[in-house]
Formats: structure tokens, C-alpha cells, sequence
């Protein structure tokens, strides 16, 4: 009696299944048909083997330098403002978290073409630097307007999952570490970083994964001469209509992301470890 | 001097966060298309808003697509809920995994290898392409609000409505609907807001003529924007401001003064 209604109850996944199978798994095969198969047919290693390239590679190392970069400079922004947040009171913390998530709601496009506002040669930042007879700065079109424009759309990914990790952890934990004889410095490196691990890994993987595959920013920051390796992924599609190299490039892409994944879960095993 | 620099420190980041928006709320006043010059103000640009028709269009694509599409995700993925906590462990793992992929894999990669499939197997790009891609990338938010409900809900209630005498159907709606509720509400608004900010995915299954907000805005990018476009975004940025201010505190201040009336 209860193994049938089971059974019908477990029939209620089926049509998500059946969604999965033909908008996640079906697409994702498609991936893999395109990169392993050249345009005549037939297949080849040749689209994956694309990566080597010189323009390719650049694009891929140049992707990983900044994401990898933006990730740091998130995390260092981050930790503090999370420490802060945590040591306000429930109310006021929860007025700062509002302030942190609204701007997500101003269109993500917008809010990057408006630091390209700010950053022009004849930008806002300019304007302020000519005005107090100050020389001006190239800011718009260089990798660090793009590190900047990453680590603004991404900031937020950064500073929830922490917040939301430090405020899961009793205050009592600090002050028996303290009892224990721990200045402020200790508690810091050897409780607070501990107990934090799995939210520096969430915060880590929501910002490095887009951050590492973007092709908007690039575009509106680098003034389309600044290549990352989603932008190269995206003229394969939309301009140069080389769908195989482009699908070649998409799975080195993933094997990236997949792998940063399995790096940071290696961290966390320890993490929780030695929180144990 | 640690509280007088963590309020330095909060003011740098929030100055940070807004001063661009501020800047694009300005430009929404300026009777100059230039961004480079201040030309007075002005309220043009939001009354050339109502009267363009490719807006509106684009204003009434995003919000449908954003509704139909976090309406179907939330009926699949509460349904999809219950289905998975009926099934063996590996069952379970195994369809949790497929419904993170989504999720993890980069937003390039899910919007090519959507389009990819439409192209392959002849389907023609267009506003209906858009949907399937917007389910597909919502349902795993509205699970992943649901299913941390639906694994702490009672069953004993619910076994309890049926023996009373209550159908399967019935308890279920009777008893733990109203226990995953919040569950749902913020899965379907999560999943909303995603299909609301969209830019990526959208880009790739679209088809020609078909735009929203986001696609409009990056092809204009190229031509210069039209100011409009910062004036319907500041209007979205203020009305989504009111709807979280009044949703997020006006509870909070409502019992605060419960409270006291029950002092």
C-alpha cells in the first residue's frame, strides 16, 4: 500500500525529468557532438586541440589572470565588510545586507556601461581629476577597468555566503577561545577562518566561475579589444560562425570551471575536518 | 578606532556600490543625449519612454517571459520535490546532481548548448525559446528553496489528514502546502528576479525582432543608448526599492509594535 503511493509520488519528478533530459542533457551532449566532430563530419580532436592557438590561449590565460584576481580582491573586500556586518545588531545588519542586494537590481548591462561613464577619457573620474588640475588617468579599455568591473557585479556573491557563515557561529566559541589565552589576531586565523571555510568556498565559486567566463564585461569595459576567453567563445558563434571550433572551446571552458570545483572541494573536506 | 573605521569602511563600499547608479539616474535627467555634457534638466526621456513602442515591447517581453517562466518552474519543481523525496538514495542523488548542472555550469555554456539544441533539431529562435531556456535555468532555484521545507516538514500530519480520511491530494494541500509555502513564495521570486536579470542566456535563444530589457540595451551599446533606457531602469530600480523596503521592514516594524501593544 505505502511502496504504491510511493511509486506514484516518485512519478511527480517525472515531468522535470523529462524537462532535464531534453533542455540540460540533451543540450549538453549537443556540446560535446559539436567539439568532437569537424564541419564536414567525421571526428577530430582538432576543435578542443583550437585552445593551443596563440590568440586562444592568450585569451584563456588572460581569463584565468583577472578572474583569478577579481576572486582575491573580492574575497579581501568582502571578509572585513562581512566581520562588520556581523558585529552590528540584527536590525542594522539586515538594513546594510538590503543595501548590498539592491544594486543587483539596477539591470546588470547598466550598471557596467555606467562605470564606463565614470572611467572615459572624458568621464566623470576625468572631469573631477581636470577640474582640481590633476593630469588624466587611462582608465576605460585596460584590464584593470575590467578586474574593476568584475569585482562590482560580483561583490555581493562574495559578502552574502560569509555573512551568512559568520553569523551561524556563537559569539561563545570567540570568548572560550580568548579564555583560552588567543589574542584577537589568533582567534582571527585560527577559529574564525576555520569556522568560515564553506563560505569562502561558495563566495569563491559564485564569483570565479562568471567572473572566469564573461564576455559582457570584456566588451564594455575593454572596448572590445581586451579578448577573454568567453568573447572569443562568443564570436565563434555570432560572428565567425565556426560552431565546432567554439563548441571545442565551450568543453575546455567547463573542464576549467568543473575543475576549480574539485580543487576548492578538497578545501573543504579540510575545512570541515579540522572544524570537527 | 575600530568602530570609527568600520564605518569609513562601510561608507567606501557603499559609495562604491551606488555612485555609478546615481550616474545613471542622472543621465535619466539629462536633456542631452551626450553623457559627456549636462545639458539642464530634463523629463524627456521618460515621456519618449511610453511613446516607443520598441520598449514597451521589450519591457512586456521581459516581464511575460519572467512570469510564464517562474510559474512553470515553480509548478515543476514543487511537483519534481515531492517526486524526489519519494525516491531511493541514488535515484536522489543522481537527479539533485543533473538539477545542479544549470547552476554551476557558466551561463555562456548553458545559453550555447540551448541554442545549439534549437538549431539542431530545427526549432525556429524566437519568444518561445526564450521560455524553455528561462525553466530550465529556474527550476533548480525554486528546488533548491523547496526541498529544505519539504524535507523538514512533519510527516505526521500529513499521515495523520489521511487517516482521517482525508485523500493524498487533499492532505497535501491541506497540510503541507501551507508548511512549504515560504518555500515556494521565495523560489518563484528568486527565480523571477533571475529571469528579470538575464542577459547571457537570453542572448543566445533569441530569436531575431525578440528582445528584452538586457538584449535591447547590448545592442544599443554599439549605437549609443538611447536615455530612455535609464529612465525605465531608474523607474524599475525605484519601484523594486519600495517593494523591498516595504516587504522587508514593514513586517518588522508591524511586530515591534505588536510587541509593545502586548507590553
Amino acid at each position: 500500500m505505502s511502496d504504491r503511493r510511493s511509486t506514484r509520488r516518485r512519478l511527480l519528478a517525472g515531468p522535470y525529468i523529462v524537462w532535464m533530459v531534453l533542455f540540460t542533457l540533451v543540450p549538453l551532449a549537443m556540446i560535446f557532438v559539436y567539439g568532437f566532430t569537424a564541419p564536414q563530419g567525421g571526428l577530430t580532436m582538432a576543435n578542443i586541440l583550437a585552445v593551443g592557438q596563440k590568440e586562444n590561449l592568450k585569451a584563456l590565460l588572460l581569463s584565468l589572470k583577472l578572474s583569478l584576481l577579481c576572486t582575491v580582491i573580492c574575497l579581501l573586500l568582502a571578509y572585513p565588510l562581512a566581520m562588520i556586518l556581523r558585529s552590528n545588531t540584527k536590525s542594522s545588519a539586515s538594513l546594510i545586507v538590503f543595501i548590498f542586494i539592491l544594486p543587483m537590481w539596477m539591470n546588470f548591462l547598466l550598471r557596467t556601461l555606467a562605470w564606463q561613464i565614470l572611467l572615459e577619457n572624458n568621464g566623470v573620474i576625468n572631469t573631477v581629476l581636470t577640474f582640481f588640475g590633476l593630469p588624466k588617468a587611462k582608465m576605460i579599455n585596460t584590464e584593470g577597468a575590467i578586474v574593476l568591473g568584475m569585482v562590482y557585479n560580483y561583490l555581493p556573491f562574495m559578502v552574502l555566503p560569509l555573512y551568512n557563515v559568520l553569523t551561524k557561529i556563537d559569539d561563545s566559541i570567540f570568548e572560550a577561545a580568548r579564555d583560552l589565552g588567543a589574542n584577537s589576531f589568533w582567534t582571527f586565523v585560527r577559529v574564525t577562518v576555520p569556522l568560515s571555510v564553506p563560505g569562502i568556498i561558495s563566495g569563491i565559486t559564485m564569483v570565479f566561475v562568471p567572473a572566469l567566463t564573461t564576455f559582457v564585461i570584456s566588451d564594455l569595459l575593454g572596448g572590445g579589444k581586451i579578448l577573454l576567453i568567453g568573447n572569443v567563445i562568443e564570436q565563434k558563434f555570432t560572428t565567425t560562425y565556426n560552431w565546432n571550433v567554439g563548441s571545442g572551446l565551450s568543453i575546455v571552458l567547463m573542464i576549467f570551471v568543473i575543475g576549480s570545483m574539485a580543487v576548492l572541494q578538497i578545501f573543504d573536506k579540510d575545512g570541515e575536518g579540522t572544524a570537527l | 578606532m575600530k568602530k570609527a573605521f568600520s564605518k569609513v569602511y562601510l561608507l567606501l563600499v557603499f559609495l562604491f556600490l551606488y555612485v555609478p547608479i546615481v550616474i545613471m539616474m542622472a543621465l535619466s535627467f539629462n536633456a542631452s543625449k551626450s553623457r559627456a555634457v549636462w545639458a539642464g534638466f530634463s523629463t524627456k526621456w521618460y515621456e519618449e519612454l511610453w511613446r516607443s513602442a520598441s520598449i514597451m515591447d521589450a519591457v512586456k517581453n521581459t516581464f511575460t517571459i519572467a512570469l510564464i517562466s517562474s510559474a512553470a518552474a515553480t509548478v515543476l519543481g514543487v511537483l519534481a520535490c515531492i517526486g524526489i523525496m519519494a525516491m531511493s538514495r541514488r535515484g536522489k542523488t543522481v537527479t539533485m546532481a543533473v538539477n545542479n548542472i544549470p547552476l554551476l555550469n557558466a551561463d555562456i555554456v548553458t545559453g550555447l548548448s540551448l541554442m545549439l539544441t534549437y538549431v539542431f533539431f530545427g526549432i525556429s529562435l524566437g519568444y518561445g525559446t526564450i521560455v524553455f531556456a528561462h525553466i530550465t535555468f529556474n527550476v533548480p532555484y525554486v528546488i533548491l528553496s523547496v526541498m529544505p521545507r519539504l524535507k523538514n516538514s512533519s510527516r505526521s500530519t500529513y499521515e495523520a489528514a489521511m487517516d482521517l480520511g482525508a485523500s493524498p491530494v487533499r492532505a497535501f494541500f491541506a497540510v503541507v502546502m501551507p508548511e512549504i509555502m515560504p518555500g515556494i513564495v521565495s523560489g518563484f521570486l528568486l527565480s523571477f528576479s533571475m529571469s528579470i536579470d538575464d542577459f547571457i542566456i537570453t542572448y543566445f535563444t533569441k530569436g531575431a525582432g525578440v528582445n528584452t530589457i538586457s538584449t535591447m540595451i547590448y545592442t544599443q551599446v554599439r549605437r549609443g543608448i538611447v536615455p530612455s533606457m535609464y529612465a525605465l531602469s531608474t523607474i524599475l530600480f525605484v519601484l523594486v526599492m519600495v517593494l523591498l523596503l516595504i516587504t522587508n521592514f514593514a513586517p518588522a516594524a508591524k511586530s515591534r509594535d505588536d510587541s509593545k501593544k502586548g507590553k
